[in-house]
């Protein structure tokens, strides 16, 4: 099962014929995601790395039955292909995409409110390196070859460290159910709790491996999920001990910042909640197989 | 990308918020000749660099003749101007705000900002403004109204009535207020600001309402629709090396260790930087070579960490995704050559072309140090750096 993305899933790329949104489908379609067709207006007709290209995402999946989107546009229209794949009924849309202006984002997420819970589409990133179910497919920019297929979600902000503890955890022989990057913009699609929700109810994800950082609301508000709804464990590594303290101009960013923002007191929530914290990021691997250890024994 | 008062000021007054009259000034001579010009018998000579609490470190004064505004004027040009949110070295003086001193009832204070809880711009403001709004804010959180708005619908003039009487605010003052907070709005909203700042807001004697201060910063992710924002952008403000790094596609934080840093993506960045600290090392900066890094930028990360005169070894990590080992590795080689790289570098790679990227540098010869793991990097760099300094 996994969760977001298996092998069924039937997968389009929006911006497909670009230098590296064709780079990365291709390296999807060769660890077997189930790529349908792709999206370039203006290409409709064409076919690229043998599948279909189309003018719009509605024709798309109209024509291949497409669930989930893969969006490598470019910044200044990547806000309007989001929206485009949600009204096409596209039910998982990943966006790679960094640099979208902020109040795009937040037009997105007031338009993803329209529609109804049962077509409403689950919006991951942007800024993120996508989400991969090892063995089965992935959507995004991550190199599968570090990821061993297994019983242990990852969810994180940072893309880089989601590798890191995805290749820890492999050197033990931990494996990876799903694998989700929910990007390091201040605003974005699926929070941790988000996923932590997804995670939970996956009969084939044992545990979660969760990695935060400095900065905004979203590690305290998983915190209260998993303390209040979780039966698995949770791991946390938390990134930014060490930042030093940013300078700011004006007054405005620390009155709204309220307690909770920095890794420290991030920590403090997360320990308060029951989540076990790897105390640094070499530790996520280990601090991991022994909460496993621990659960096996318990059993 | 953060402004200068004064330009914050021009364009909250083009969307119709209140503002004194004032002048720029690039020298004392024309500071005096701003205030003979402006009139009146007393003026405010405010020194221009980005960053607040300049107040309190002297880059403001109230003169009441024109020899005096020349004389302040000419103690403030080339200073570098040290206050509580700048660092040791302060922000460089090179243009200064001359306005008619208002007569001053009571100082609010109205803020702007991107909310990451509700994901909406907010509204914070309080009856009681100043320099002191920070530790209002602290002591007694209660007392800050805030409001959220609604991007589908904008701000409501119900909202901003409301927020009005919260102030305490009366008679026309209340139909003064909802313009102000509309006009700020509007600009937060059509120029893509991150944040819009009036403090103090002040009713003058009169009993209007005139900002006294403002300050505006804006997403960097939207300048390229901005371009009359793009072009107030002041490098003088800016971290020569910062912003230099930043022209090369490089994320690049100053900081005081000795152990330069060149690392993809700002997580792995943040969390090497950590595991530094905890093998008893001090990183020298942050730096994300970001996705798709060429050599040849490979070669700029390593110029901007030798900038830094204070490194003493080189900690490459790289776990690559949308970056590709090999040219990594490609770049850490030519950074040798073409740098004549005398300082230790430990190398770690991973991820994407892994193999390649490990035979160029077996290959090339080079007395660089390498690492499997994160920790085995980390130590490698800080053991390093003791052999050095023994």
């Amino acid at each position: 099962m996994a969760i977001l993305i298996t092998e069924k899933t039937r997968v389009i790329v929006q911006g497909m014929s670009g230098r590296i949104g064709q780079f990365h489908a291709e390296d999807m379609i060769k660890h077997g995601t189930n790529v349908v067709g792709g999206v370039t207006p203006g290409k409709g007709g064409e076919r690229l790395l043998d599948r279909p290209l189309f003018n719009t995402v509605r024709e798309a999946v109209e024509a291949t039955g497409a669930e989930a989107s893969l969006v490598f546009v470019p910044p200044p229209f990547a806000a309007d292909a989001i929206m485009e794949a949600a009204d096409a009924g596209i039910k998982t849309a990943v966006c790679v995409t960094d640099g979208i202006p902020s109040q795009d984002m937040m037009k997105v997420k007031r338009f993803l409110k329209r529609y109804p819970a049962d077509r409403k589409m689950r919006l991951v990133g942007p800024n993120c390196a996508g989400i991969i179910s090892p063995g089965k497919g992935f959507m995004g920019i991550m190199p599968p070859h570090i990821y061993m297929p297994g019983r242990v979600g990852i969810v994180g902000r940072s893309g880089t460290l989601g590798y890191e503890a995805a290749s820890q955890m492999k050197a033990l022989g931990i494996g990876v159910s799903t694998s989700v990057g929910i990007g390091g913009d201040p605003i974005n699609g699926s929070s941790f709790r988000d996923i932590l929700e997804l995670f939970e109810a996956d009969p084939e994800t044992d545990a979660v491996m969760m990695i935060g950082e400095i900065g905004g609301p979203q590690e305290a508000e998983a915190a209260i999920y998993a303390r209040d709804h979780m039966t698995k464990p949770v791991v946390a590594y938390i990134a930014g001990l060490s930042a030093p303290k940013g300078r700011k101009m004006g007054h405005a960013g620390a009155i709204i910042s309220a307690f909770g923002e920095s890794a420290q007191e991030k920590v403090e929530i997360l320990s308060a909640a029951g989540i076990t914290i790897a105390p640094n990021p070499s530790a996520m691997g280990e601090t991991m197989s022994r909460v496993l250890s621990t659960r096996r024994a318990a059993a | 990308m953060d402004i200068h008062e004064y330009q914050a000021k021009e364009i909250l007054a083009r969307f119709g918020v209140p503002v004194p009259r004032g002048g720029l000034a690039y020298s004392p001579e024309q500071a005096g000749y701003r205030a003979r010009e402006l009139g009146g018998n007393a003026w405010v000579v405010k020194a221009q660099i980005h960053s607040g609490g300049r107040g309190a470190a002297g880059g403001v004064k109230l003169c009441r003749s024109e020899t005096e505004v020349q004389e302040f004027a000419a103690t403030l040009f080339g200073k570098q101007l040290v206050t509580k949110q700048t660092d040791a070295n302060g922000k460089g003086v090179y243009r200064l705000w001359v306005e008619g001193a208002s007569d001053i009832k009571q100082e609010l204070y109205l803020g702007f900002v991107l909310d990451r809880k509700s994901e909406r711009i907010m509204i914070v403001a309080s009856a009681h403004g100043g320099m002191e709004i920070e530790d209002l804010a602290e002591s007694d959180p209660n007392s800050l109204r805030r409001m959220t708005i609604d991007p589908a619908v904008g701000l409501s003039e119900f909202q901003a009535r409301e927020l009005a009487f919260q102030l305490g605010l009366k008679g026309g003052q209340i139909a003064q207020m909802v313009n102000i907070l509309k006009a700020c709005y509007r600009a937060y909203r059509d120029l893509d600001a991150m944040m819009v700042e009036i403090n103090p807001l002040v009713i003058t004697g009169a009993g209007d309402l005139v900002a006294l201060d403002a300050k505006m910063s804006f997403d960097t992710n939207a300048l390229f629709r901005r371009p009359e924002i793009a072009e107030l952008r002041d490098r003088s403000q800016e971290d020569p090396r910062e912003s230099t790094a930043g022209d090369h596609g490089l994320a690049y934080v100053g900081l005081d260790g000795d152990i330069g840093c060149i690392i993809n993506g700002a997580g792995l960045a943040m969390a090497t930087m950590d595991m530094i600290k905890l093998a008893g090392g001090e990183p020298a900066n942050f730096l994300d070579i970001g996705g798709g890094a060429s050599p040849e930028r490979v070669v700029r990360a390593f110029r901007t960490v030798l900038a830094d005169r204070n490194v003493s070894v080189i900690l490459v990590n790289i776990f690559a995704g949308i970056n590709r080992c090999d040219w990594v590795a490609q770049g850490v080689v030519l950074a040798y050559r073409e740098l004549g790289l005398t300082l230790p570098v430990v190398v770690r790679l991973a991820g994407t072309n892994v193999e390649e990227g490990r035979r160029i540098i077996d290959e090339s010869g080079l007395p660089l140090i390498t690492a499997d793991t994160l920790e085995d990097a980390a130590r490698k760099a800080v053991a390093t750096r003791q052999k050095l300094a023994a």
